[in-house]
């Protein structure tokens, strides 16, 4: 698994399909998620791209695809269960899964003990 | 954080329970504690929430002995009846300017020998130096060494009832006073969350040993601001600075109800406070817009600074979302803004602006929650 300076992570399924979602750091800062928006899959992305909102008790944010890509799957359950986000983060609140334009993309992000330093 | 932030006397007891402090109104103030916004939210729906609100303005008006020339001084400044305002009793107000905009609202209370005044933390010292100028037969004393809690919830006559049995008969905007284990408690049976409850001023020396001693039962569990503010708005209630302040009047601002029969047209105390004639005129008359509750369709907040429109094409804003979040307990997101008068009634279909995107709106009843008081 990789990790953005965003606090998302990235796990490569296989196929170059890699599935995102955010770190439990980031999902305790936002608070109870309320709102999920998700982007429509076919959508080609950008790295950088505002592709997701998520709107908690607190403020609205945003999740920036980490790759370029095609958006091949998005979670729906979110939409129904957006506290899901707050309760596992990391397994079942996936958010989205891109088709890797470039894999190699991936090697730019931290591994996990970086990560760890990182939120510190 | 800043040195300048004051700390209210329950300041290190919220870090003791792992509050999440932030700069409120010049003073250091939980916004959550480990339980999180929405589940303090619903505690305090089901049992009980207590709340740190000593950063308000505890303020003592005076007039010698006599609440009475207390009273009608302050009818200068506030559109409320307070010469009719028995003893024992509170009132809901607002301090208003020359155009009939809201300077500041607050509870007045009649404890007998004199005017009891809580203010707005943000506007305290305006407020009283407004006071100062404006009552000038009046003494205005800032009340600095007590602290102010809110016990709110279903839980919470239980709660007080076991330290003052007397709480029990009190009824909704009753105000006394008990002797207690940790000193003089000044009551009032009311609060900001919809729900029935208390606000108790206690000496600030005491304050710490009193909010443990009403921690310490299970139904009570400490709320900070985060849920204070989604329990007002369920509650439809209205925060200074966001949905009311100086270019609001209390018609447009849909709290005429405010004002009583006594200070209005033909009233025997008609007018004699700023901003008469445009509020009086607004009372009989209407605004030309309205406060409302709006529920957006779909999960989506529409947070304040959120622009309405009529419809989903083109066409000038219509007006704007004041506050807007999520309500925990109606499952839904809520919101409150001011509309134009033909747009103001419930069920009519308007839309905001989230994010680039027209997203449709209901003008709502409110309050969104009904109220829990105990009349």
């Amino acid at each position: 698994m990789k990790f953005t300076e965003e606090h998302e992570w990235l796990r490569n399924d296989g196929d170059d399909v890699i599935v995102v979602g955010i770190t439990e750091h980031a999902s305790e800062q936002l608070g109870d998620v309320v709102f999920v928006e998700l982007p429509e899959i076919g959508t080609q992305v950008t790295k950088g791209d505002e592709i997701v909102v998520i709107e908690s008790v607190k403020a609205a944010s945003d999740i920036l695809a980490p790759i370029d890509g095609e958006i091949v799957e998005v979670n729906e359950a979110l939409i129904d269960d957006p506290a899901k986000v707050n309760s596992d983060p990391l397994g079942d609140a996936w958010f989205f899964k891109i088709k890797s334009a470039d894999p190699s993309q991936m090697d730019d992000y931290m591994d996990e003990d970086a990560y760890q330093s990182f939120i510190g | 954080m800043s040195d300048t932030l004051r700390k209210t006397p329950l300041y290190d007891l919220h870090v003791e329970q792992g509050a999440k402090m932030v700069p409120f109104a010049g003073y250091q103030m939980p916004v959550q504690f480990p339980l999180g916004v929405m589940k303090e939210h619903l505690h305090t729906r089901a049992a009980a929430g207590l709340f740190d609100v000593s950063h308000m303005g505890q303020v003592i008006v005076r007039a010698g002995k006599s609440y009475d020339v207390a009273a009608l001084a302050m009818e200068k400044l506030v559109p409320v009846d307070l010469a009719g305002l028995p003893e024992g009793r509170q009132r809901y107000g607002f301090f208003t300017n020359d155009q009939g905009g809201i300077l500041d609202d607050l509870m007045l209370a009649n404890r007998g020998d004199h005017l009891f005044v809580v203010v707005n933390a943000a506007c305290k010292q305006a407020d009283i130096a407004h006071m100062q100028t404006g009552l000038s037969d009046c003494t205005v004393e800032e009340i600095s060494n007590r602290a102010l809690l809110a016990l709110q919830g279903p839980q919470a006559e239980a709660v007080l009832a076991d330290m003052v049995p007397g709480a029990r008969d009190m009824r909704f905007m009753d105000v006394a006073t008990f002797a207690s284990p940790y000193g003089e408690l000044w009551v009032s049976r009311s609060g900001y969350t919809g729900e029935d409850g208390f606000e108790i001023s206690v000496e600030a020396a005491q304050a710490d040993a009193f909010a443990r001693a009403l921690l310490a039962h299970d139904a009570v569990e400490p709320i900070g601001l985060g849920a204070r503010d989604s329990l007002r708005l369920e509650a439809g209630l209205c925060l200074y600075g966001h949905d009311i302040d100086q270019t609001t009047t209390p018609i447009e601002a849909a709290l005429g109800w405010a004002i009583q029969k006594v200070r209005r047209r033909g009233g025997a105390r008609e007018g004699g406070f700023p901003g008469a004639a445009v509020i009086l005129d607004q009372l009989e008359n209407g605004a030309e817009r309205q406060r409302v509750g709006l529920r957006p369709e779909g999960r989506a907040p529409m947070r304040e600074g959120t622009t309405l429109f009529k419809t989903d094409g083109a066409g000038d804003p219509v007006g704007r979302v004041t506050s807007g979040a999520f309500g925990p307990t109606i499952g839904a997101p809520m919101s409150m803004g001011y509309v134009p008068a033909a747009l103001a009634d419930p069920g009519t279909r308007i839309h905001g602006d989230v994010r680039g995107k027209r997203m449709p709106v209901t003008v709502a009843n409110l309050p969104f929650t009904a109220a829990n008081f105990k009349r």
